[in-house]
């Protein structure tokens, strides 16, 4: 059903140290096109540092990762964003006294076709409509789901052809988070490829078409969403039993 | 003179001497909002453009193309000491990075100093702009090198405006003081915005050397000490890294020393150094975010 | 701690040879040499307590040395001279003259206490924020020197301290600085100091009174400064608000960094290796004649020189020579280590 060697993107050995301390140690997953798979774990499995080196934040020490058909590892963050990877950050990371106007036009930044930018622009309006009502306020003013809405946004205004979206449900209310993941949702049938870090485990797999768990920086479980659902060595995973 | 005619003339002083310090708070702050460095050498890269503008007037160019002469040249310098000295340590510790920009400013002192010597050297300001203005019946005076400075100052800020809040770059450059990562993850180039930012602030800061070296009448390797000094008061009190903080620090702090030499008794006058950095360090303990943002918290 | 000790004396032994027994022998200038060598290193090593042990990267510390010199100066003046010099004088100061020893002690403590005052606001303080406030301090010292003209002759050259200050002195006061710092730095103490530096927050997590460690250690760092500057004061008998200023900080700064910014004896080697550098770049200076060439005086190419030595010193060696190590002559390097142990365990 899927072979790594033709996907989109891939990551293989992945190994990742922080002084001493080996955050990554040696995970290999990779995204076909059009698929959303979710990457699940407890707190430091090593989500957040897989999106990291993806984009180019934290280098690895060994393995690599590739997108396309090239070695991106080695390529720097802006490059990164040009070969067509957006990251939305863990905690949102806008820029909170730049208007919302601003934020996205940044999000673009890596763009030269105008026409293109402008239709995008529309695009997000249409997906998140409160974006239009806010478009003059300073994005630092904004509540928690509306800021995680400018954040997708924001990454959306690459043109990505790969998202790579850490903790979209953070620090958002229920009800906005239903939204969020319908908007999410409809991203997906319109063929974005995805790859989704996200602490409520259900929402994820009911998104994502496979996922894959870390547990202390290594690949613990992978398979389709509907195996991992009924599978109680998932929640095994966020507790840290055997 | 008047008591009203007394103010006035104060407050025309307060505005000329507030608008070199923005000027030079400006870049201060453009450069410590992307690089989160104190720049020590930023007075020295004002000496070069007024060094530069003197050479240029001394061969025989007008003052105007002169000017933009000495601008160049500070914008240059400040993207080779960029290059050369700042880059290798960006991501050491802070200490070494304020040490290094100790020691440029040790190195382009002393290169001034074996060039020009140490003793001040005439500014030769055109007798145009020297001519003053009296009004009221004299008892109010400026003259056109006050005007221009003035007039130079609004220019290049409502040009810097333009530029962080219309281009991308500009942005760019704001959203990168606010987020060094981020601006990385929607692809921003970081080693760009650095060198912009670096030849931006380095071009206000030859406008200002060279404004700065008209008003006083001379130039020398070591004029860029005090004002970098008084800008860093005023880039603390608008909050260090805000350029619109920086731009109203530098005007208060312009006011601020007016207001103590115009209308404080003559024993104080002379501590009138001693007062403004006594505001330093009440800034930098009670409100580190200066006046913009005064909750910001700088921990232990 | 008998390797220590061993060590100790032998540089005392040395100390003290060339102290009584030199100056028969080495020219005025070698000795003049070794004299501001040995009080460089007194300025030197009462910085490295605050910016280096302690992680407070303090510009004010010239500050400091410029009190201590106006204080012993003033009080070392003999009564018809303050008659003369000072004739603004309070009563209070005009009528007595004090010794060498006792005026360098008073100078000293009168920095601590002053270090006192400014350090406990300015110790809340960190990173670059510490530096530009103690900046700041320098800028006030300077401005009260020279407007405080009753006390310090103002921006006019204060003249007149008795020349005072001989090797012997030096020395000694050298060897009670090594002695007090080195029993300090470790020390219990010196462990909280430099818990401090390297993680403010782990540090009073465990309980260490972050505010109280750095005020001691800049305390005691401004006592030997003042102590230095007293002695420099009668080292040069006429001194300026100036001479106390930024070329004297960016001076003590680069023999620090160079030197390695915690270790004392890496304090010492810095300021060795900078003077001996200063000197012979300074020789250079002045222009000399090879043949039939003439090279003019180049004035500012030592300093320029230095600049660039201590920007590659940033950028590849940015923890000095030293680093963190002792120089200890192989004799203690097993006591060096187990002080490092204790500190893990402790």
């Amino acid at each position: 059903m899927s072979d790594p060697s033709k996907a989109l993107f891939s990551v293989q050995n992945l190994e990742v140290r922080f002084g001493a301390v080996r955050a990554l140690k040696g995970i290999s997953l990779h995204v076909n096109k059009g698929e959303v798979v979710a990457l699940l774990g407890a707190n430091g499995a090593g989500k957040s540092t897989t999106l990291r080196s993806i984009s180019g934040l934290s280098r690895p020490s060994s393995g690599d990762i590739f997108f396309a058909g090239q070695s991106i590892s080695r390529v720097s963050s802006s490059q990164i964003v040009r070969l067509g990877i957006a990251h939305s950050p863990e905690g949102r990371r806008l820029f909170g006294s730049l208007t919302v106007a601003e934020n996205l036009r940044l999000g673009s930044c890596t763009r030269t076709d105008k026409a293109g930018i402008i239709a995008d622009t529309e695009r997000m309006f249409a997906l998140f409509p409160i974006l239009r009502e806010r478009h003059f306020q300073l994005a630092g003013t904004l509540s928690g789901g509306e800021q995680q809405q400018l954040a997708l946004a924001r990454a959306l205004m690459a043109a990505p052809k790969l998202l790579l979206l850490d903790e979209p449900s953070l620090g958002v209310a229920p009800l906005l988070i239903k939204y969020i993941f319908a908007a999410l949702t409809e991203l997906k049938r319109q063929g974005m490829t995805m790859l989704l870090v996200e602490q409520n485990i259900k929402l994820a797999l009911q998104l994502a078409d496979r996922a894959y768990v870390l547990r202390t920086g290594a690949v613990a479980l992978s398979g389709s969403s509907e195996e991992l659902l009924s599978d109680d060595r998932v929640a095994q995973a966020y507790l840290g039993a055997a | 003179m008047s008591g009203f005619e007394y103010i006035l003339q104060q407050v025309i002083n307060a505005v000329s001497l507030g608008s070199l310090y923005a000027l030079v708070a400006v870049g201060l702050s453009i450069v410590f909002g992307v690089l989160k460095l104190t720049n020590f050498a930023h007075g020295d890269v004002m000496m070069v453009g007024a060094f530069t503008t003197v050479l240029l007037i001394g061969v025989g160019v007008p003052f105007i193309p002169a000017l933009f002469g000495g601008i160049i040249a500070s914008a240059i310098a400040g993207f080779l000491i960029e290059r050369i000295a700042y880059r290798p340590v960006r991501n050491a510790p802070d200490v070494t990075r304020l040490l290094t920009s100790l020691a440029v400013t040790y190195i382009l002192e002393n290169v001034g100093i074996l060039i020009f010597t140490s003793s001040p050297h005439n500014f030769p300001l055109p007798d145009s702009l020297n001519e003053s203005w009296q009004l009221m019946g004299g008892a109010i005076t400026f003259t056109n090198i006050n005007i221009l400075t003035l007039a130079l100052t609004l220019l290049s800020l409502v040009g810097l405006g333009w530029f962080i809040t219309k281009t991308t770059l500009g942005l760019g450059m704001r959203a990168a003081s606010e987020d060094m990562s981020a601006a990385q993850l929607v692809g921003l180039d970081v080693n760009r915005l650095i060198v912009v930012a670096f030849i931006v602030a380095s071009a206000f800061a030859g406008l200002a050397g060279v404004l700065w070296a008209a008003q006083a009448g001379v130039v020398q390797p070591q004029m860029g000490f005090t004002p970098l000094l008084k800008a860093f008061v005023a880039a603390i009190i608008g909050g260090f890294g805000s350029i619109s903080g920086a731009l109203v620090g530098g005007f208060m702090l312009g006011a601020l020393e007016i207001l103590i030499v115009a209308f404080l008794p003559d024993a104080i006058t002379p501590y009138r150094d001693a007062i403004v950095f006594s505001l330093l360090i009440a800034f930098l303990l009670f409100r580190p975010g200066g006046l913009m943002q005064p909750n910001r918290e700088i921990k232990l | 701690m008998t390797a220590r000790v061993i060590v100790a004396g032998l540089a005392l032994a040395v100390m003290g040879g060339i102290a009584f027994g030199a100056p028969s022998i080495m020219s005025d200038y070698f000795m003049r040499i070794i004299l501001i060598i040995a009080l460089n290193s007194i300025f030197v090593l009462s910085l490295s307590l605050s910016n280096g042990f302690t992680g407070v990267f303090s510009l004010g510390h010239v500050g400091f040395i410029g009190a201590g010199a106006y204080i012993s100066g003033i009080l070392s003046l003999t009564v018809q001279q303050k008659q003369s010099l000072l004739p603004h004088l309070p009563d209070l100061l005009n009528w007595f003259s004090l010794p060498f020893l006792p005026a360098t002690l008073v100078a000293g403590l009168f920095t601590a206490l002053l270090a006192v005052i400014v350090g406990y606001p300015l110790m809340r303080l960190s990173g670059y924020f510490v530096s530009v406030a103690t900046m700041g301090f320098l800028i006030i010292v300077n401005v009260v020197l020279i407007n405080a003209s009753n006390f310090t002759r103002g921006a006019r050259t204060f003249t007149g301290v008795p020349l005072d200050t001989t090797l012997p002195w030096v020395f000694g006061w050298l060897a009670v600085t090594v002695f007090v710092l080195w029993r300090l730095v470790y020390s219990p103490f010196g462990r909280r100091m430099k818990a401090v530096r390297d993680d403010t927050v782990a540090a009073s997590a465990v309980g260490i009174d972050v505010l109280k460690t750095r005020l001691l250690a800049f305390v005691i760092g401004a006592f030997f400064a003042g102590v230095g500057g007293s002695l420099y004061a009668h080292y040069l008998g006429s001194f300026s608000p100036v001479t106390f200023y930024f070329a004297m900080t960016m001076n003590l700064i680069a023999m620090l960094v160079l030197g390695g910014m915690g270790s004392l004896s890496g304090a010492i080697i810095g300021v060795i290796c900078v003077s001996i550098l200063s000197e012979l770049l300074r020789s250079v200076e002045r222009g000399f004649t090879i043949g039939d060439i003439t090279v003019p005086a180049l004035y500012g190419a030592s300093q320029i020189v230095l600049g660039f030595i201590f920007i590659l010193i940033m950028i590849f060696r940015p923890k000095g020579i030293m680093g963190e190590r002792e120089f200890t002559l192989g004799f203690s390097g097993s006591s060096a280590k187990s002080n490092l142990k204790q500190g893990k365990v402790k």
